[in-house]
């Protein structure tokens, strides 16, 4: 039976990223390394106010005091700082304002990632920033937007346009000091997406971030910030891929979220950092911090994310539950597959009253690779009613890959409902051959299966990406049974 | 429609069947019947293709093809049904999309254009009525949940809706109830034609109280050491597997 699985292991894996080609284009690039005069060079480079380059300073000096965390269940290589290029954007004319101004190059780099940054070619129902390495291309459809006083932007301009309300909700859900990644990401960050949803507003469309990294020796630090006034409503996806490359590349982002009364964001990622190869060489290293502040009453933040790239993920996007009758979601696909690690999950802070939250983490892995879910269902003093259900189900392929499960539980009030159900379960030789004995082939078996085992994750996501999502799945997973 | 000739099956070295001759006709029902450990469904699964053992020696000719040849996925394409003895849960794959992936298969391999949805709603309808199996079977995922009774009710829908031309039920009536036993042997009844054969292997005689088979085999310690018609299977019930063992040791 072993070689028969090595067979059908050999006869999969030759399966090739589709995103690893690498874009021809001139760009203007910071020396290598990481210093106060570097992050000086960035914030001059934006043309920031005074109080910006001190907010990275002191994020510099602060993560300079800290180590880098040691908790989760990965091993990380060590970093060389210095040995990174924290600034490097593709060479364009300052802000473009039209399609016309956009580098053909830079152009067809979208287009082919099947995210065309041209208007009258994008599904009319999605508004897309576009952002290579350091700086956004291209945001569509933000002229439409702003007839319903949405501002949709890149973070640069928002700096440049709002800097009032950056400079008010900037920081005010993950502080530079809240964790060793955080801070170097509040230091040298250089761009991302800004999106402000005024009060009573739906947005008509969906919002997305396609996050591409381009440049070779650089790390990717954006940060993104989405403020969603009073009865307010915003789903906003992200999306992201990387060329192949044999070194390990950084990507160390920040989301901040913040939802007033009655508002309600639905977050979506599809993750798909090139993973590296098949024997653990290169890939992405993911390590992203994603918070909500559910701060007004009846207010409602979801995350949705299909996690299927990166070498290394830390990731834990989290809700804190301030508003009575806050809602905080999680639902959770995370695919391992060959080297890959991840350890991710989610917080959810109970501190209004009646507020509720649900973890639904399905783990997927394979080949040599671990998959951790961490999570911590925190219900405060004054929470009371507050209600969790959780749900953590891990998948094994092969016998060589790890799933892990660390939830934790901290109840501070005694009128707290917490819920917690796990299951692990195997793809078996036996589930393919129950498919192969109805004409179904292996390849199409594992997909009807993994998405079958995800399909409470995938049905959260936007109907146009959900198709995408299911297809991301099988191509990470074919031939890895056992 | 099936020669099996001179047919040796060995797992991990050891010898399971041990030179299997049989014959199946169209319109025939077979059943094989034997103790535990005879090799039972040793047979069912090296027919449906299923990988875990060492053919080392003998043929299977299936239609006129060499069926050792082929991928399991492929002989389901070509008509071969195995009804399992124990069903396979598939959590969160619904049976109606499950189905549709096979039968589409199916047609594929026909070429033949993908069904109509509406067309295929209609086909289910048909196919639970004709086999009485309760409709909200199908409204779940593959198997998960069901008691063994609706695994195996669930068996024989899928060979309704597949419409194979040879089917092998292995085991499909042991841990069944007399009515549920009744459901699918008034299952396998209905689906029988002239076109079509079935390969019916069981422990127990009460099965062949509701499905009549044309021949009766009997396997034991890896070889077909008797075969009859229905009166056989009677006989074997009355005096035991202890007395074939006699047998076969005397001769």
């Amino acid at each position: 039976m072993a070689k028969e699985q090595d067979k059908i292991l050999q006869k999969y894996t030759g399966n090739e990223y589709k995103y690893g080609w690498v874009t021809d284009v001139e760009s203007d690039t910071l020396p290598k390394g990481l210093n106060e005069d570097i992050i000086r060079a960035i914030s001059k480079k934006k043309n920031e106010p005074e109080f910006l380059l001190d907010f990275r300073l002191k994020a510099y000096r602060h993560w300079k005091e800290m180590k880098m965390p040691e908790w989760a269940h990965l091993k990380i290589p060590e970093i060389d700082y210095q040995d990174m290029v924290y600034y490097s954007a593709p060479k364009q004319k300052a802000g473009p304002k039209s399609i016309d101004d956009v580098d053909p190059e830079l152009k067809k780099t979208f287009d082919r990632l099947g995210i065309p940054i041209d208007e009258q070619k994008r599904l009319a129902g999605v508004a897309v920033d576009a952002v290579m390495d350091s700086s956004s291309v291209k945001t569509t459809f933000k002229e439409k937007l702003a007839e319903l006083g949405i501002i949709f932007c890149s973070f640069s301009e928002a700096v440049q346009n709002h800097p009032d309300l950056v400079r008010e909700y900037m920081g005010s859900v993950v502080p530079y000091t809240d964790n060793y990644f955080a801070a170097l990401n509040s230091a040298v960050f250089s761009d991302g997406s800004f999106v402000y949803i005024p009060k009573g507003v739906r947005t008509p469309m969906e919002l997305s971030t396609y996050f591409r990294i381009n440049a070779a020796n650089t790390g990717q630090f954006e940060r993104t910030l989405i403020v969603a006034e009073d009865d307010s409503y915003v789903s906003y996806l992200e999306g992201c891929t990387a060329p192949i490359r044999d070194e390990n590349q950084l990507h160390a982002a920040i989301v901040e979220i913040v939802a007033k009364n009655n508002a309600h964001v639905k977050y979506s990622t599809v993750q798909n950092w090139y993973p590296g190869d098949k024997e653990g060489k290169g890939g992405i290293y993911n390590f992203v911090t994603k918070r909500g502040k559910a701060q007004g009453n009846h207010s409602k933040i979801s995350w949705t994310q299909v996690e299927t790239g990166s070498s290394i993920t830390w990731k834990y996007p989290s809700v804190i539950l301030m508003g009575d009758n806050s809602v905080g979601e999680f639902y959770s696909v995370a695919v391992t597959n060959n080297h890959q690690q991840a350890d991710t999950g989610t917080k959810m802070i109970h501190i209004g009253k009646n507020t509720k939250s649900t973890i639904v983490s399905k783990g997927i892995s394979a080949g040599y690779s671990n998959n951790s879910y961490r999570g911590l269902v925190k219900i405060t003093k004054n929470a009371e009613n507050a209600r969790n259900f959780s749900q953590c189900d891990s998948m094994l392929m092969g016998d060589r890959c790890g799933a892990h499960t660390f939830p934790y539980i901290e109840t501070e009030n005694r009128s707290a409902i917490v819920e917690h159900e796990a299951t692990t379960s195997k793809i078996g030789d036996d589930q393919i051959f129950y498919c192969n004995q109805r004409g179904i082939n292996e390849e199409d078996a594992i997909g009807l299966i993994v998405n079958g085992y995800a399909k409470e994750v995938i049905n959260k996501l936007p109907m146009e990406f959900a198709v995408e999502a299911q297809t991301l799945l099988q191509i990470s997973l074919e031939g890895s049974v056992g | 429609m099936l020669t099996i000739k001179n047919l040796h099956v060995s797992i991990e070295d050891k010898q399971i069947l041990k030179g299997i001759n049989l014959e199946v006709q169209k319109g025939e029902i077979h059943a094989i019947m034997g103790p535990n450990g005879s090799g039972k469904s040793t047979l069912a699964s090296v027919l449906a293709g299923r990988n875990l053992f060492n053919i080392t020696e003998g043929e299977i000719i299936y239609e006129g093809k060499n069926l050792l040849e082929m991928a399991p996925e492929e002989r389901a394409r070509e008509g071969i049904f195995l009804g399992f003895q124990y069903p396979v849960e598939i959590p969160g794959v619904s049976m109606m999309n499950f189905l549709k992936t096979a039968v589409n298969e199916q047609r594929k391999h026909r070429g033949l254009e993908p069904m109509k949805s509406s067309d295929f709603l209609k086909m289910m309808r048909e196919k639970k009525d004709l086999v009485e199996i309760d409709s909200n079977l199908t409204n779940r995922s593959v198997n998960e949940g069901f008691s063994g009774g609706e695994k195996k009710r669930n068996e024989i829908f899928q060979m309704a809706m597949l419409d194979p031309r040879l089917s092998i039920l292995d085991e499909t009536d042991s841990g069944l109830d007399i009515d549920a036993l009744k459901i699918v042997a008034h299952g396998v009844n209905k689906l029988k034609s002239s076109e079509n054969a079935t390969i019916v292997i069981t422990h127990y005689q009460r099965l062949l109280n509701y499905i009549i088979p044309d021949r009766v085999h009997v396997l034991y310690d890896g070889q077909i050491v008797k075969s009859g018609n229905k009166d056989l299977a009677i006989e074997l019930e009355d005096k035991g597997y202890d007395w074939l063992r006699k047998e076969t040791q005397a001769g």
